[in-house]
């Protein structure tokens, strides 16, 4: 779950253009949209495809995102809920 | 100086009819053009339903006289604007002063994709035909050029609502006396592009879109052409038949909220119906018709009917989404719209909802399910609401 | 009705140190490519780190122009919004054409998209500023920033007092380059823009740049200069058409070609497309000084946008800074500009200016 949660920020940063983020700086529960880092629907529809695109998981519904995507941890826990062994 | 800006006649070419006379048929027989794809080569061909002219772009060249290799949107344009300017009996256009402005979203961008293929597999590869009419301005250009305009060539980009924003500038420059007369509206075909666009954005709907359904999920995407021929008070007179209308009033607001969604108030489309009202001079109550912007997304149809609501508080006049026939045509959808809302007028059109079944919950009117004519419409508002939170009004009187 | 449009402030990112708060052309850059870039000024002093990570060069190019113009207008947002781009956001097009070719459809992400739509500049302007008043974007090829002042213009006619802001801009792109160039548009060997003008060959060098304007009907406190007069003329069919236009435009506006101290012209160095800017300097305004300005900004279908601007900043200054002089200075003080320019011999347009 660490591993996964450090390779999603990184993938997070680069997919999204965060420019002057570390890992580092995105904490494991921290919101990821609003107060949290200032995501907006759009980044929720890129990381709708970032999941696609590294972990093979689809989701069809854009109103999941929220859920799915509110801090690194909820992402993390729902791709390894999702992943096809 | 003109006191009036007259609507002298229109044309249009969509999924549902390749002129006015076909369309208005579709409508009065509920059949609308949104299939599957056909004419553009597609990975999503068969997935994402479109409302396609039915016809291929060597039968387009033939109806033109364009080379095959033009632009699809370009060829469209011709088509419509051909039928507009004819539909007003004024015979050869190079009497008049007469400017042309036309709107589209992606230019020549059907062949600009075909052209990429071969380009980056080798950027000295690729026929340059299919590149040199990339620019929106081009596709304006060929179809004021087969016209024989010349007075003024402009064209409008503002996402979906580019059509509508070309007669804004048609009208001041015929109440500046620059112009006699102009023919105004859009043109778009469906590209890749396009649908690989508003695909990323997930508003594209699998099965037929249903506007202000309480079930609708997306739009579908349409291809067309629609455009209006704007006159002065002197050319009106001298029309051989009535003008269809006036177009009273009109404005563009910006809802300054989001580059692609509306807020959730409507601001932008509240301020443009509210203002395009306040210069046409009538009050909300005078409105008999509402052309809908109604994509189907779920969105655009809340925020608008929630904007609708406050406008007319309670008293919402029959309103419906042509959409739910010709998808959504987006550079051309206000040129189009524009059209039917000015036969509206002309005839007391009210035009159908298809596949209404479901009220909103959020709102307390429903669209217009059923093709009436005959109706005492003074006066119809349509709406043309885009990217970049771009939304324009307008309103056309008898 | 009003007859000339004030302008209340300017804004210019180019191939020049415009951005930069330096005076006009006080150092002049001189380029020997085919291709000249705007020298970016340091956009994160106008724009929220969160927003500029979307942002492609001609949307923060178009941002930082118009808050340039604002700034010297005094104010914080406008009462409308017009632009002009012919290209539009070629960057975000040529990223979202890349991965739908290349990735088969499959896959693609929004940002580009959205990004790429023609109307993002003014869309974005308007968002920055939680503007809501009137948005329109031009997108007709060499017309596009004379469409939007035109707009503008009739827009001022129903609300004189409205502060429009106003601008053209395009960028250049390594595949927008690569294809242009492969229409034979540009010179290929042996250039140096100090001289490109005098250079009779054919081909000119490629552009990009934003220039933006606040325009009123009403002077306000900080007005430099004026806009008197516009007018397009498309596809001239000769030399004639051309001449005869312009002999209109003048008498139309009451103007004495002796009254115009500069005739400030879109010369490129394509010694074909300059015989145009020839016959209109030597027929009509041989006591002009000629000032040229594609030398310093490059050809491309908004540059009259970035010609306006130059204008605006010798009326400014009363007097043609030696690096757009073509030929000796013949005025005393510059009060009255003529700006004819054209693209691709297709496009033609003259904007008066006067000092006020």
């Amino acid at each position: 779950m660490e591993k996964l949660m450090q390779d999603l920020k990184e993938q997070i940063i680069k997919q999204l253009n965060l420019q002057e983020l570390t890992p580092a700086d995105i904490g494991d529960d921290q919101s990821l949209f609003k107060d949290g880092l200032g995501l907006d629907s759009i980044d929720a529809l890129e990381l709708i495809v970032l999941l696609q695109q590294n972990y093979n998981i689809r989701i069809a519904n854009p109103e999941d995102g929220p859920k799915i995507f509110a801090s690194v941890r909820t992402m993390a826990e729902f791709i390894t809920a999702n992943q096809k062994s | 100086m003109s006191q009036q800006v007259w609507i002298a006649g229109g044309g249009v070419i969509c999924g549902i009819g390749k002129n006015v006379e076909e369309c208005l048929t579709s409508f009065e027989n509920m059949q609308p053009g949104i299939e599957d794809m056909h004419y553009l080569q597609s990975a999503h061909k068969g997935v994402f339903p479109v409302a396609e002219v039915k016809s291929s772009n060597a039968e387009l060249a033939a109806a033109t006289g364009l080379k095959p290799s033009t632009s699809r949107t370009a060829m469209l344009s011709l088509l419509a604007v051909q039928e507009a300017w004819q539909s007003t009996g004024l015979g050869d256009i190079k009497q008049f002063r007469v400017g042309f402005i036309s709107a589209n979203t992606v230019g020549g961008m059907d062949k600009t994709e075909d052209f990429y293929i071969d380009f980056l597999a080798n950027p000295q590869s690729g026929q340059l035909r299919h590149v040199v009419n990339h620019e929106c301005g081009a596709a304006t250009e060929i179809v004021a050029d087969a016209m024989g305009i010349k007075h003024h060539v402009s064209t409008i980009s503002t996402a979906c609502s580019s059509g509508a924003n070309a007669l804004m500038l048609g009208s001041r420059l015929i109440k500046a006396g620059m112009l006699d007369a102009v023919i105004a509206g859009g043109t778009d075909s469906l590209t890749r592009f396009t649908v690989n666009g508003f695909n990323t954005l997930m508003i594209l709907d699998q099965a037929l879109c249903r506007p202000f359904d309480d079930t609708r999920t997306g739009l579908n995407l349409g291809e067309g052409a629609g455009y209006v021929v704007l006159v002065n008070d002197e050319l009106a007179t001298k029309l051989p038949g009535k003008p269809w209308c006036k177009l009273s009033g009109f404005a563009n607001a910006n809802d300054a909220y989001h580059q692609t969604a509306s807020s959730p108030d409507g601001t932008g489309n509240y301020l443009a119906m509210k203002t395009a009202l306040e210069r046409s001079g009538i009050e909300p109550k005078d409105v008999a018709y509402i052309n809908l912007h109604g994509t189907g997304t779920a969105n655009n149809d809340v925020s608008e009917g929630i904007a609708i609501e406050r406008l007319f508080a309670g008293a919402t006049p029959p309103a419906s989404s042509t959409k739910s026939f010709t998808g959504h045509t987006l550079g051309a959808s206000g040129g189009i719209e524009a059209v039917f809302s000015s036969l509206a007028v002309r005839d007391g059109i009210i035009y159908p909802n298809a596949r209404f079944q479901h009220q909103m919950k959020e709102l307390s009117f429903s669209p217009v399910t059923t093709f009436s004519k005959g109706n005492d419409l003074p006066h119809v508002v349509s709406n043309s609401f885009g990217f970049g939170g771009n939304c324009s009004s307008l309103v056309f009187s008898r | 009705m009003i007859n000339k449009m004030y302008i209340r402030g300017t804004g210019c990112v180019s191939p020049q140190q415009t951005a930069d708060g330096s005076g006009f052309l006080e150092e002049v850059r001189t380029y020997q490519t085919s291709r000249l870039p705007v020298i970016d000024p340091d956009y994160k002093q106008w724009i929220d780190i969160k927003l500029i990570r979307r942002m492609s060069r001609v949307i923060k190019m178009g941002v930082a122009a118009s808050q340039l113009s604002l700034q010297e207008a005094g104010i914080q947002s406008p009462t409308a919004i017009i632009t002009g781009t012919a290209y539009g956001c070629l960057a975000d097009t040529g990223v979202f054409l890349n991965k739908m070719v290349a990735q088969e459809e499959q896959m693609l992400t929004p940002t580009a998209f959205i990004q790429s739509t023609h109307n993002t500049v003014a869309g974005q302007i308007a968002l920055m500023l939680s503007c809501h008043g009137y948005n329109n974007t031009f997108v007709h090829r060499g017309f596009s920033f004379e469409n939007a002042l035109l707009d503008t213009m009739l827009t001022l006619q129903e609300n004189p007092t409205a502060q429009i802001l106003t601008g053209g801009v395009d960028e250049i792109t390594d595949q927008s380059h690569a294809i242009l160039e492969r229409f034979g548009l540009y010179k290929s060997s042996n250039i140096d823009t100090t001289n490109i003008l005098h250079s009779e060959t054919k081909g000119t060098i490629n552009g990009e740049g934003a220039a933006f304007f606040v325009l009123s009907g009403e002077k306000g406190d900080n007005a430099v200069a004026t806009i008197d007069a516009m007018a397009t003329l498309y596809k001239p069919t000769d030399v004639y058409e051309r001449m005869n236009f312009c002999a209109d435009f003048l008498s139309k506006n009451n103007i004495e070609p002796t009254a115009v101290d500069v005739i400030l012209t879109g010369r490129n160095g394509d010694f074909s497309s300059d015989l145009s800017y020839d016959h209109i300097e030597s027929s009509y305004f041989p006591g002009a000084t000629i000032a040229c300005f594609k030398h310093l900004c490059g050809e491309y279908p908004t540059a009259s946008s970035f010609g306006v601007y130059a204008a605006v900043q010798m009326l400014k200054a009363g007097e043609v800074p030696p690096a757009m002089l073509f030929g000796e200075a013949k005025h005393k003080q510059v009060k009255k500009v003529l700006l004819y320019n054209h693209h691709n011999n297709t496009h033609h347009s003259f904007i008066l200016l006067s000092v006020c």
